[in-house]
């Protein structure tokens, strides 16, 4: 039962932080229908200015939050205008292809430029660990830390989306693109906003993550950026709390089968169960079936 | 009559190229390198033929071809190393169950569209690479060493013109045309009395014997199969083949296969960079040209005599196709 508890937390971690990556993919798939493989690798790069700034400028792990969030936004942005952004009305497939290639382009640019070897990110507090339910499940001041991080990016997400005047345009853009122009919404805006603000969230997850395991690397964005999509899916592609929900539910899953069976199959078991998802319920959990028109 | 001629004419040039590159072969004019090189273009062919049966032709965007290569590659080795069979077949059995996972992935899934049909093939190539993994049987990680090195230029180069071939046939075929009509529209096709997931298993699982085929080849050209050469980069490398020589051009793929592995060869010095001006050169021509090299078209000399009187007439139609 102790390590049932143990696993859950360990599970509940990984998946706060598999939700913030799932959060970027959906919010970009739900405007623009595009599965925007180089989300991963934006997380890495969120990662490394997050160890430049804490081990080179030496900043404290908010500023440096803060700035590897914005210099993340940018990248997402410029992205968008370069690659994706010409390809809007040429073929999904296109643009999938695309999306694949910017992916390998910064993962392999950034094995060049950052090398191959993994380094240390600096660990900016002291560990603690706190013993709770009758001094028996070990808690540490970390795994609070990813998860309050998360659940304050969350709630500021949805304050965005269905609060502000660019979350109304987000949610108009999404739903009709034509119609939202006809009412006099800068469709570009809304889209690059909406790129700016998955990646900032993209950036997060890379510092939570890099801090998780302790090290970065240049491919560090690539399974969690395929298990982010996974969640995604599982939750329903689009929806915001569908996102959440996968996240959440993969990284238990995952901590589950390492704790009980083998970590080697944790990856399968992952695909696996996207596949029975997707076999069962296309739409995903929380999704609604969509008969298609004539 | 004027048919006849042109059959006789292709296979007159079919043997021709077989007869001219293994005298070069032979001779030794075509150093090693090159060589390995020329193997991998074969090799990359079968697979960019058989993935565009799927994906240009069907309609089907499918991420885990090299699941299926995979597939071809183990059991094709199991069959020559641990059973001690011969070549044909392993060949044979390899592209046989390539086919056969072809269906039993195809049955549940092809009913979903587009891009989730794209992301639950990758699950299941990902899936396939574990298994592997965790196989000790056919090595593990490390992977199955010892293969021996029967892939010659006969078999690769007959293989791989019997590919395209019979893909070819089959798309000019019945079967073919309904597999083009799903594509089109399968609400409509559905209408018309088209079995659509009869249409969709069948293309899913001929390519991916075709795959297995590839498979098969590779691991008794390079001695050696690991997992890790069959991840999502090497599905990718056989979609952008596809998406760049143009959906649904047969000789689109060949072209771009050739291209493809003649770039990698090319720059294969300088290692890392390889990648990042592979990934560039790939968003570039995305960008400026998302239809590919041939667009829906068919590469002939007839084309090109074309192509000179009504230059107009051709990029307009690429742009339709766009």
């Amino acid at each position: 039962m102790i390590f049932f508890i143990q696993q859950l937390l360990n599970g509940i971690t990984l998946g706060s932080i598999y939700a913030l990556i799932a959060l970027g993919y959906t919010m970009v798939y739900g405007i623009i229908l595009l599965i925007n493989f180089a989300h991963g690798e934006i997380l890495m790069v969120g990662a490394y200015v997050g160890f430049f700034a804490i081990s080179s400028l030496h900043l404290n792990f908010f500023t440096a939050l803060i700035l590897s969030m914005f210099a993340a936004a940018v990248l997402g942005v410029a992205i968008e205008r370069i690659a994706y952004r010409p390809l809007r009305n040429s073929t999904r497939l296109a643009a999938l292809i695309t999306a694949i290639g910017m992916s390998l382009l910064l993962q392999n640019g950034g094995l060049v430029v950052l090398g191959t070897d993994f380094k240390a990110f600096p660990q900016t507090m002291v560990k603690e660990t706190y013993w709770i339910l009758g001094g028996r499940v070990p808690v540490t001041n970390q795994q609070i830390l990813i998860l309050a991080v998360t659940i304050v990016m969350m709630v500021g997400l949805q304050y965005v989306v269905k609060r502000t005047k660019i979350g109304k345009a987000m949610r108009a853009v999404s739903y009709d693109k034509e119609a939202a122009k006809l009412m006099g919404i800068n469709v570009d805006t809304t889209i690059s906003a909406t790129f700016a603000i998955g990646s900032a969230l993209a950036a997060v997850a890379g510092i939570l993550l890099a801090m998780y395991y302790q090290t970065v690397h240049p491919l560090m964005g690539l399974m969690p950026g395929l298990k982010a999509f996974v969640a995604a899916v599982l939750g329903g592609i689009g929806i915001i709390p569908g996102a959440m929900t996968g996240g959440f539910l993969l990284g238990t899953v995952e901590a589950m089968v390492s704790g009980y069976w083998d970590s080697q199959w944790k990856d399968a078991i992952a695909f696996g169960i996207l596949i029975i998802i997707l076999v069962v319920k296309p739409s995903g959990l929380l999704g609604k079936d969509t008969t298609e028109k004539v | 009559m004027k048919l006849s001629k042109n059959i006789i004419g292709t296979i007159l040039l079919i043997f021709a190229v077989y007869f001219a590159v293994g005298f070069l072969i032979k001779g030794e004019i075509i150093n090693p390198f090159q060589q390995v090189n020329l193997f991998l273009m074969g090799i990359n062919i079968i697979m960019a033929v058989s993935l565009n049966l799927i994906v240009g032709f069907t309609g089907q965007l499918a991420l885990g071809h090299a699941g299926f290569m995979a597939i071809g590659a183990y059991v094709s080795a199991i069959f020559t190393v641990k059973l001690g069979l011969g070549f044909g077949l392993g060949v044979i059995a390899g592209a046989l169950a390539a086919a056969i996972s072809g269906v039993i992935i195809g049955l549940p899934t092809l009913r979903l569209r587009g891009d989730y049909l794209a992301i639950a093939t990758l699950g299941f190539a990902e899936i396939i690479r574990v298994v592997f993994v965790n196989t000790e049987y056919v090595g593990g990680a490390a992977g199955m060493i010892g293969i021996p090195q029967l892939t010659n230029w006969t078999w690769l180069y007959f293989l791989t013109v019997a590919t395209i071939i019979l893909i070819k046939n089959f798309i000019n075929s019945t079967h073919g045309r309904a597999c083009i009509s799903v594509r089109e529209n399968e609400i409509a096709a559905e209408t018309m009395g088209i079995n659509t997931t009869k249409y969709k298993t069948l293309a899913f699982s001929m390519g991916a014997f075709f795959a297995g085929v590839a498979g098969a080849l590779y691991a008794h050209y390079f001695f050696l199969i690991q997992p890790i050469t069959f991840s999502f980069l090497k599905s990718f490398d056989a979609l952008v083949m596809v998406v760049l020589g143009g959906l649904g051009s047969i000789t689109g793929s060949i072209i771009a296969a050739l291209l493809v592995t003649g770039l990698s060869a090319a720059l294969q010095d300088l290692a890392g960079l390889r990648m990042v001006i592979y990934a560039a050169v790939l968003i570039v021509v995305m960008v400026y040209r998302p239809q590919g090299l041939m667009g829906s078209r068919e590469f002939s000399l007839s084309m090109l005599k074309k192509e000179r009187g009504e230059a107009d007439d051709g990029s307009t139609k690429a742009k339709s196709v766009n």
